[in-house]
């Protein structure tokens, strides 16, 4: 394989797994509260919250990477709390091309979660209320383990989307090898240089087989956990 | 009081205003479906909270709408059985019944007590979605028995079921309810399961109670005819074995009369409790001969209610026991019928619950033996 890609394009690879894993894995816990607010509770200003989650499915990609830019920037606000508060930099680094597939993947996460709480019995909550279960024990015995294929089909489903990120990433982050050129970039700027074809070839394979990898261990560990909730 | 109820709420287009109090034992709920009794229990386990209300299980205060107090489900400890069993599908038969056990505070029952009384430990390794209706719900009633409650509350657990399943159920609730000293409320619309298991029947019509007291009592008022349904009015009597006759007749006798049954297997001197239904009882102002009914019991007229269009229930009273009758207007114009006047009740059917010893102090029983 190392003569088949070269260590930059490992480096390309290796960095947008990286990305796609803290990304999915941070938004995890957020994404579960919020699509629990929107499939459960009754606040104000939910349809807002639900406009802001789908705003970077429906916006240009290019639109959400310069809002980003503008907020997590070094002149951002955001941005100069964290760089004065935890001494984070975000522009132009591996963590900000995370930030930024994190969301442009939110909605896809939230959504593939909150149908699965949605489809909960919540007459089997009751039950389990009734057999002395305080709220958190309920969450955390009946209805996490009933919405467990839910959120694995949003963590693969969003793992997915990080890896193939590419418009808010190169807008927010720039295109840096080793720091922020993931496997996207990486073939734009094959195609860019005369003669890069075969780069750009090698790369999309191997964006194909992640691709791949990942829906069928998807399908894989979800059915395996449908088995074992159908109660069969 | 174990159990003493107030509550109002109303929902849209529908009002419920009950207030009642039962003693320790099985409590009914009897009334149709829509009647409000699910509301009720559904109140009782705190899933419904009530306009209004006060709510207390053996003196301790569930509810109390006044006071403020308003104990959260998992607060109240009271082992609810859903109509539809409700067992948790991601978890075996043993995780399911031992799921309440860790949040129950104290000793309760002892697991293998219970599943040995619901003879359920062939399903232990089982998942839910491998069981019949039957098992789940016997799954179920021991899964809310084994969280320890101070009140067992069961919303029509047979109503979804077969009458085979029905069938192999109602001796477990029996066993449970002579067995374990646990106060329960039992909502049905039902009256054969009412009148086996119930020692309190509350009447609910409407989201209104219409009668409440001990089940011989309800079922034997002319007054609540309407509210157990058609043909279902009737007395319950009190009666001793005392002979098992060649031809396959058991002689009961009851302060009534002698009554006669098909073969029941119990031994001379047993105390059994039988229910003769209005609708099979007939009347005659002289004593009938050349008929072929065996019981006739000399009774006299205590009061006639109307009883549908066309219909009168009269009751009787035959030595200290109440016997109810329905015959026809015409009948009763024509037998000149008025309180006070002598009668003799022709019992065409007598029927006699098997288990329903009343030394165990129960009252009871349709049944499975008639003498038709």
């Amino acid at each position: 394989m190392t003569d088949w890609l070269t260590p930059d394009d490992w480096q390309a690879v290796a960095l947008s797994l990286r990305v796609s894993f803290w990304a999915t894995l941070v938004s995890l816990p957020l994404g579960l509260l919020v699509a629990y607010a929107l499939a459960r509770w009754r606040f104000w200003g939910k349809q807002v919250l639900n406009g802001l989650v789908h705003l970077p499915l429906i916006l240009p990609p290019v639109v959400t990477g310069y809002l980003l830019l503008a907020a997590f920037g070094r002149r951002g606000v955001a941005g100069q709390v964290l760089e004065d508060w935890f001494g984070i930099v975000l522009a132009f680094r591996w963590t900000g091309a995370a930030l930024a597939a994190a969301v442009m993947a939110f909605p896809l996460m939230v959504r593939a979660m909150r149908l699965a709480i949605e489809a909960v019995d919540h007459r089997l909550e009751e039950a389990a209320s009734t057999l002395g279960a305080s709220r958190p024990w309920v969450f955390a015995t009946v209805t996490l383990p009933l919405i467990l294929p839910g959120i694995i089909a949003g963590a693969i489903l969003a793992f997915a989307k990080a890896m193939g990120e590419f418009g808010a990433t190169i807008t927010f982050v720039s295109n840096i090898p080793g720091q922020t050129q993931t496997l996207p970039s990486a073939i734009y700027t094959a195609l860019q240089v005369p003669g890069g074809e075969g780069q750009a070839a090698r790369l999309v394979w191997v964006a194909i087989l992640v691709a791949m990898g990942a829906l069928a261990l998807s399908e894989w560990v979800a059915r395996i956990v449908a088995r074992r909730i159908s109660g069969r | 009081m174990m159990l003493e109820i107030t509550l109002q709420h109303r929902f849209a287009g529908f009002s419920l205003d009950v207030a009642f109090t039962a003693p320790a034992g099985v409590t009914a709920l009897f009334g149709r479906s829509g009647s409000g009794k699910t509301s009720v229990i559904n109140a009782v386990a705190g899933l419904l909270r009530p306009d209004q209300g006060r709510i207390t299980v053996g003196g301790a205060v569930l509810l109390d709408t006044g006071l403020g107090v308003n104990l959260a489900p998992h607060r109240r400890r009271v082992g609810y059985v859903f109509q539809d069993a409700r067992l948790f599908p991601h978890l075996t038969v043993r995780q399911n019944l031992l799921y309440g056990a860790k949040f129950a505070p104290g000793a309760g029952e002892s697991s293998d007590r219970i599943i040995d009384l619901l003879g359920i430990g062939p399903l232990l390794a089982r998942r839910p979605g491998t069981l019949s209706g039957g098992e789940k719900q016997r799954i179920a009633i021991g899964r809310a028995i084994l969280s320890n409650p101070r009140l067992l509350a069961l919303d029509e657990p047979l109503a979804a079921l077969d009458e085979a399943r029905k069938a192999e159920i109602l001796p477990y609730l029996e066993r449970l309810r002579d067995e374990l000293a646990l106060p329960i409320l039992y909502v049905s619309h039902a009256l054969g399961e009412v009148v086996r298991l119930a020692n309190t029947v509350v009447l609910i019509e409407a989201g209104r109670v219409t009668a409440c007291g001990p089940t011989a009592a309800v079922l034997s008022d002319p007054a609540h005819a309407a509210g157990l349904g058609a043909g279902e009015a009737g007395a319950l009597l009190v009666a001793q074995v005392t002979a098992h006759e060649s031809d396959g007749l058991t002689r009961l006798v009851s302060a009534a009369g002698p009554l006669f049954v098909p073969e029941v297997p119990a031994p001379v001197g047993t105390r059994l409790s039988v229910r003769i239904l209005a609708r099979d009882v007939m009347l005659a102002t002289t004593r009938p001969e050349g008929l072929s009914a065996l019981i006739i019991l000399p009774a006299t007229v205590r009061d006639i209610r109307p009883d549908g269009a066309a219909a009168v229930l009269v009751r009787l009273e035959a030595g200290g026991e109440v016997i109810l009758a329905r015959v026809t207007r015409r009948s009763a114009a024509a037998l000149d019928l008025a309180p006070g006047k002598a009668v003799f009740a022709i019992v065409k059917s007598v029927s006699v619950a098997e288990g329903s010893l009343v030394s165990q102090g129960r009252a009871a029983a349709p049944g499975s033996r008639e003498n038709r």
